[in-house]
């Protein structure tokens, strides 16, 4: 049997995007790498931490931005006050966005939908609202000066290095997710999404699989807030307000729950308003709600999910137009009706 | 046969937890009764002290329970998460400030922002939640995005100076009490008294009218309700424009003991939230409870915590969360679907 590498459209789109992510910093501007190619990278980091609890998990968990909060400000505290090495610090702070994480999953587990979607709101507050009476992590001020490991340069200046760490971190957390989903464990994930009932009858234990996948999804969250707190040099309590989550969250449907790649797709488009459209409408906020609006009415998928239904449609109105040109007359009843992903 | 086995090591695990909590409560319990009677009951002691945080944290309850009531009574009949409640709730409160502006009384500011966030609940209702009833992540996250909206609209018209609302004359003074020579201003009594004389009327609506019966029977069964001839479309309607409407009345209240401005609606949905999480999603006893252990760990955290915990106190909420979740996940009155 020989090995055939077979061109998916899947995987061009794939190479199309790598290429294009690597292209970014020759053809663009210094700002748009640092201000805005940099941002969707660790933001989509962040909001691909919610995407994949919500898509694979059922789980739509507000608490990402939280554990964010905690990866980027324990490893701002470590290096800029206790002179840590950077790399040890980012290590560290992963780790504790992980324990806290545990702890959210150990308590939020026992919950589903809604319940689980407030108890993460929650928890999401009453951290933020720890870091911003809490003078360890600067209070309101945060911690500024933050300095990424020299390897990577100056983020703001150079921002080339550091884009292409984040590059690579991003697409290491997409392959190894995907990878996960499709484990033994991530079938169950999903499965457990689908129907906790019947895989408790199955003999799943279905909290456990809930912590674990609250686990995974911890350090990539971590992660991207320690990458945010190197990028922009500076971390406050500010930067994990119910606000950032829920533009978080609005990133996340916006770019579609049930696909990975949304995760990033929602965090652009939430990057591009936030640097052009600030400057031209106040009301960006407002336009972003309204996207966010007709996104949930309109496309449950998201973005990512608009080229499944557009697909769908498209096949829908091929088979009326065939129907309508046989003059046999077929069997009514086959409806190909095309509804996006059914669990948003 | 195995089964057995398994409800005996869930008692155990559930009198475990309950037990390592029961004792932390006691401490914290202890902790604030020593000091606050350590003294002595004499005028000169801590009881006075005492005495006023117990009434602040009993109108910051009163508070919480207004507006968290409004929320629950609309999750317990449709399962509809607001999450706008808290955008409701600071309409209500700019549109007091705005009508108080012209001149009017006070009570007629009252009404005006309760109508306004009652009507504001209403339209989002029909327009965007009606018509997707059961899809209930769905309908939570158009009310976020509505919630963005509103804030939004909110900056733009009223400000981002945080501004107040002045009590009316008659409840502007403040109320000497008959312990220790003791006063207390009169409006954040009116507001226990309002609290407690809504948790009366919510008692007796839904106890003891028709309309209350109604309620109850689409709570329990909806389908069923509708299917023997009652309009539960209205039902849901007239259940919408009220919760919206407790939102205005806590915004109104805000405005006066608190301040209202940008960020004040996201905390007070929070709050709201932390109430019915604690209470049970849906029950009206429950968000009362909640409420009162809210507002009254807030406020005996905030005075009796050691100095050097005092930044934790933001996370005695959490504490609470987790206690009630691990005995009872669907919180303390909470039905399960």
């Amino acid at each position: 049997m020989k090995y055939r590498f077979a061109l998916s459209s899947g995987r061009l789109g794939g190479i199309l995007v790598i290429m294009a992510l690597c292209l970014v910093p020759a053809t663009t501007s210094t700002f748009f790498t640092s201000a805005v190619a940099l941002p969707t990278l660790w933001l989509g980091l962040s909001t691909a931490s919610l995407t994949f609890l919500a898509g694979y998990g059922g789980m739509v968990s507000l608490a990402q931005t939280a554990l964010f909060g905690v990866g980027g400000l324990i490893m701002a505290r470590l290096t800029v006050e206790q002179g840590w090495n950077g790399w040890i610090a980012a290590l560290v702070g992963v780790l504790a966005a992980t324990a806290v994480g545990l702890v959210f999953g150990a308590i939020a587990s026992g919950s589903k939908d809604i319940y689980f979607l407030v108890i993460t709101l929650a928890f999401a507050e009453v951290i933020y609202l720890y870091f911003a009476a809490s003078s360890t992590f600067g209070a309101h001020e945060g911690i500024n000066g933050i300095e990424p490991p020299a390897v990577l340069g100056d983020p703001v200046l150079q921002p080339v290095r550091m884009y292409f760490f984040t590059v690579a971190l991003c697409l290491l957390v997409y392959v190894v997710m995907k990878r996960i989903a499709r484990t033994a464990f991530g079938l169950a994930m999903q499965g457990v999404r689908d129907d906790p009932e019947r895989m408790t009858a199955l003999g799943f234990h279905v909290r456990a699989h809930r912590m674990l996948g609250f686990a995974i999804a911890a350090p990539v969250a971590g992660l991207a807030g320690v990458l945010s707190a190197w990028s922009n040099t500076r971390m406050s309590a500010g930067s994990v307000s119910l606000n950032v989550t829920l533009m978080v969250l609005a990133a996340a449907v916006i770019g579609g729950l049930a696909r990975l790649e949304g995760a990033w797709i929602g965090a652009l488009i939430y990057v591009v308003f936030d640097t052009y459209l600030r400057g031209w409408t106040g009301r960006y906020m407002t336009w972003l709600g309204l996207i966010f609006l007709v996104i949930v009415l309109v496309s449950p998928g998201g973005l990512a999910g608009l080229t499944a239904q557009l697909k769908g449609l498209i096949s829908m109105m091929q088979q009326r137009r065939q129907r309508a040109a046989s003059t046999l007359s077929t069997p009514a009843g086959a409806s190909a009706r095309s509804e996006g992903p059914d669990h948003v | 046969m195995g089964t057995p086995v398994a409800p005996a090591e869930r008692r155990l695990h559930i009198r475990a937890g309950t037990v390592v909590w029961s004792l932390a409560l006691l401490l914290a319990l202890a902790g604030v009764l020593g000091q606050a009677f350590s003294r002595g009951f004499g005028n000169d002691g801590n009881v006075p002290t005492f005495v006023i945080i117990t009434l602040n944290g009993l109108s910051l309850a009163g508070l919480y329970y207004i507006t968290a009531s409004g929320f629950t009574l609309i999750f317990g009949l449709m399962r509809i998460t607001n999450l706008a409640h808290g955008g409701l709730f600071l309409l209500g409160g700019y549109v007091a400030l705005d009508i108080a502006g012209q001149g009017v009384p006070w009570v007629v500011a009252a009404l005006g922002a309760m109508v306004a966030a009652g009507i504001a609940g209403l339209v989002m209702h029909q327009l965007f939640l009606r018509w997707n009833q059961g899809q209930d992540l769905r309908q939570a996250l158009l009310t976020i995005a509505l919630s963005m909206i509103l804030a939004d609209l909110m900056l733009a018209q009223f400000g981002a100076t945080p501004r107040d609302f002045a009590p009316p004359a008659w409840l502007a003074d403040s109320l000497s009490l008959p312990l220790y020579g003791l006063s207390y201003p009169a409006f954040r009594i009116a507001i226990i008294a309002a609290a407690v004389l809504l948790s009366v009327l919510f008692w007796w609506v839904m106890g003891h009218t028709r309309i209350g019966i109604l309620v109850r029977a689409g709570v329990d069964d909806g389908d069923m309700t509708s299917a023997i001839g009652v309009n539960i479309q209205r039902l849901f309607a007239g259940v919408f424009f009220v919760g919206s409407a407790l939102a205005g009345l806590g915004g109104l209240f805000a405005g006066t003991v608190l301040s209202l401005a940008p960020g004040q609606d996201q905390a007070f949905l929070v709050s709201s939230l932390v109430v019915v999480i604690v209470g049970g999603m849906g029950s009206l006893r429950g968000a009362a409870v909640g409420a009162l252990l809210l507002g009254l760990v807030d406020q005996y955290a905030s005075a009796y915590l050691p100095s050097f915990l005092s930044n934790l106190s933001a996370l005695l909420v959490f504490v609470l969360l987790a206690v009630v979740l691990a005995v009872r996940p669907t919180g303390l009155w909470g039905s399960a679907s």
